[in-house]
């Protein structure tokens, strides 16, 4: 039997992210039956029923999340959350690149089910190419009756605004996103409220990733139940996979949930670089914790497998690094990652993770003290669980999981000032 | 700066009107694109015109990291440094255009053509290593290709 495709169901060629190639796959039929007949709580019924999560990273189930929204607020607002920065995390683009009208129709159902006027897509300010054929797309939409007033003769009528980010990782994190889109610097806000009860210039404010609403018109079009069947039980639907890192063949794969781990790094991804053993996977974007090889034999792609493994799925980007690679090194990009996209307003986050830094820094540079690693693990304890957001918590869990899985390394780096693996990172 | 306000009338319709405050990014990036970098005294002129307050604008300025406070080369070269563009050399891309042009990561060659910067994850992981070049992605380069890029900017 073949596997279904929520994204990869067409081959890609010079216009197939187009209009014309979007439609002759069947594409804005969905939105024409929606709006031929459905009521907007159909659409979230259908939704709910599908078991679809969140792409983003956290996974909250995505019908539920709208089901929170007070419909009858006078303004509701969509925002798309295309911000994509998680290292490892790669998947928005090609959605962007290939099928921009897919998304753009499971924003308009989206906002056909929350009754939005004025919906956003928040992109990141580096793409250029994603950003060029979202612009087109929405061009194309719009002078097909698809976006703007009265859309396809129906009473419906929705704008989606594209937003660009100017360079910063936080961004990604909802209620950032939403204080940037009101034109300041980036500081996330308190939760509760959460967005969908007080978001967007105080409104009820829907966010959602690319991947996410994306999945919308397959939904609508061959019904919840039937995307509910698809993958895992919990975790239901495929979903984009990005591998990256020491892999012969990296690049974007989609797979239903509960796929093994070990398959796609050895199968699809064409096993590791140099014909090298496998060291370490992290699997759902640089913040996850990390695994040790022995740790994912039994390891699916879904949410709960990989919990069990004492990790996260997050956005489905698999890094996988070789033997030989020096993880004192590596941590070292990340926790310098982390220091930078810090935005500054937590105390605990912003000092927590320029020590993390400074510390890990001073061990790559063979000037570690005795005590480091203890010191090291005393700044996340007062980090995690004390910032507004959750990248306090995302620059702490690479430190506190590369220590306890290598401990070794950073203990041989202290006590000789010395890389075990010559400080390699490239293998 | 009666042009700027053609584009930024132009750019404002496409918002709602309640959203001025939504507006700063936009015309700091239009004005960017104008002028190749910002002064304090752009972020004012924008602060005028959406009737917002200057600090709200300056911060914003000062704060995201593809807003440039100083001048910039003709081409900036942004190379990624991140965890995927590290384990596939990234480290010795770098290196490698730091001797070519003869500067370091954040400087800006003598003759004004390049400007060097080192950034975090460019969203292109499954093709490592990469560098943007003013907008364009320049993706799973190798130092050959590199050397080929910067020979073809004028």
């Amino acid at each position: 039997m073949s596997e279904p495709r929520i994204f990869f169901n067409f081959p890609v060629t010079a216009d197939s992210h187009t209009l014309a190639a979007y439609r002759a796959r069947g594409g804005y039929r969905a939105l024409e039956k929606a709006l031929g007949g459905l009521q907007p709580a159909d659409i979230e019924a259908e939704v709910k029923a599908s078991g679809l999560r969140g792409r983003g990273g956290a996974g909250f189930p995505t019908g539920m999340k709208w089901s929170f929204v007070d419909k009858q607020s006078p303004t509701v607002y969509l925002c798309c959350n295309a911000d994509e920065g998680e290292p490892g995390t790669f998947k928005d683009r090609w959605i962007f690149e290939h099928a921009s009208h897919q998304l753009i129709e499971g924003m308009l159902l989206a906002a056909y089910a929350l009754r939005v006027r004025h919906a956003f897509i928040y992109i990141r300010g580096e793409f250029d190419l994603p950003l060029r054929r979202l612009r087109e797309a929405l061009e194309e939409a719009r002078a097909a009756g698809l976006v703007g007033e009265k859309i396809l003769g129906s009473d419906f009528s929705c704008d989606i605004i594209v937003h660009r980010g100017a360079g910063a990782y936080v961004c990604g994190e909802e209620s950032s996103l939403l204080t940037s889109l009101e034109g300041f610097k980036a500081y996330p806000r308190n939760k509760p409220p959460f967005p969908a009860v007080k978001g967007l210039y105080q409104a009820p404010t829907v966010i959602n990733n690319v991947e996410t609403l994306a999945t919308v018109p397959w939904i609508v079009a061959h019904g919840g139940a039937a995307y509910a069947a698809i993958g895992t039980e919990k975790n239901s639907g495929t979903r984009l996979f990005g591998i990256s890192g020491h892999v012969n063949k990296p690049g974007l794969y989609e797979r239903a949930t509960g796929y093994p781990l070990s398959r796609m790094i050895f199968g699809d991804a064409g096993g590791i670089r140099g014909g090298k053993a496998l060291k370490a996977v992290i699997p759902g974007g640089s913040s996850t914790p990390i695994l040790r090889t022995e740790e994912i034999d039994a390891v699916t792609l879904d949410a709960e497998s990989v919990q069990q493994a004492g990790s996260m799925l997050g956005s489905g980007g698999i890094i996988v690094i070789a033997e030989g690679t020096c993880m004192v090194r590596l941590l070292q990009v990340l926790t310098r990652f982390y220091r930078h996209e810090s935005c500054g307003q937590c105390t605990p986050c912003r000092e927590g993770s320029a020590l993390m830094d400074k510390i890990i820094a001073r061990i790559a540079a063979g000037r570690g003290h005795q005590g480091d690693l203890e010191r090291l693990e005393q700044a996340t304890k007062g980090i995690m669980g004390n910032t507004v957001c959750a990248l306090g918590d995302a620059a702490s869990m690479p430190v506190v999981s590369f220590l306890k899985k290598f401990r070794d390394e950073f203990a041989y780096f202290v006590d000789t000032g010395r890389s075990m693996f010559g400080g390699r990172l490239e293998v | 700066m009666n042009c700027m306000i053609e584009k930024f009338d132009r750019l404002r319709r496409t918002y709602p009107p309640q959203m001025s405050s939504s507006l700063v990014l936009p015309l700091l990036q239009l004005m960017q694109e104008e002028k190749g970098h910002l002064s304090e005294g752009d972020a004012l002129f924008i602060a005028e015109y959406l009737g917002v307050p200057a600090m709200q604008v300056k911060e914003a300025l000062s704060w995201y990291s593809m807003l440039y406070r100083a001048p910039v080369g003709k081409h900036v070269v942004k190379v990624c440094r991140n965890i995927a563009c590290s384990l596939s050399g990234a480290e010795r891309l770098l290196g490698h255009l730091e001797k070519k042009l003869g500067i370091k990561a954040g400087q800006t060659t003598a003759d004004g053509r390049f400007t060097l910067l080192e950034v975090e994850c460019l969203a292109s992981c499954g093709t490592a290593p990469v560098m943007q070049v003013g907008d364009t992605y320049h993706e799973r380069l190798t130092l050959a290709e590199v050397d080929r890029i910067l020979q073809e900017l004028s």
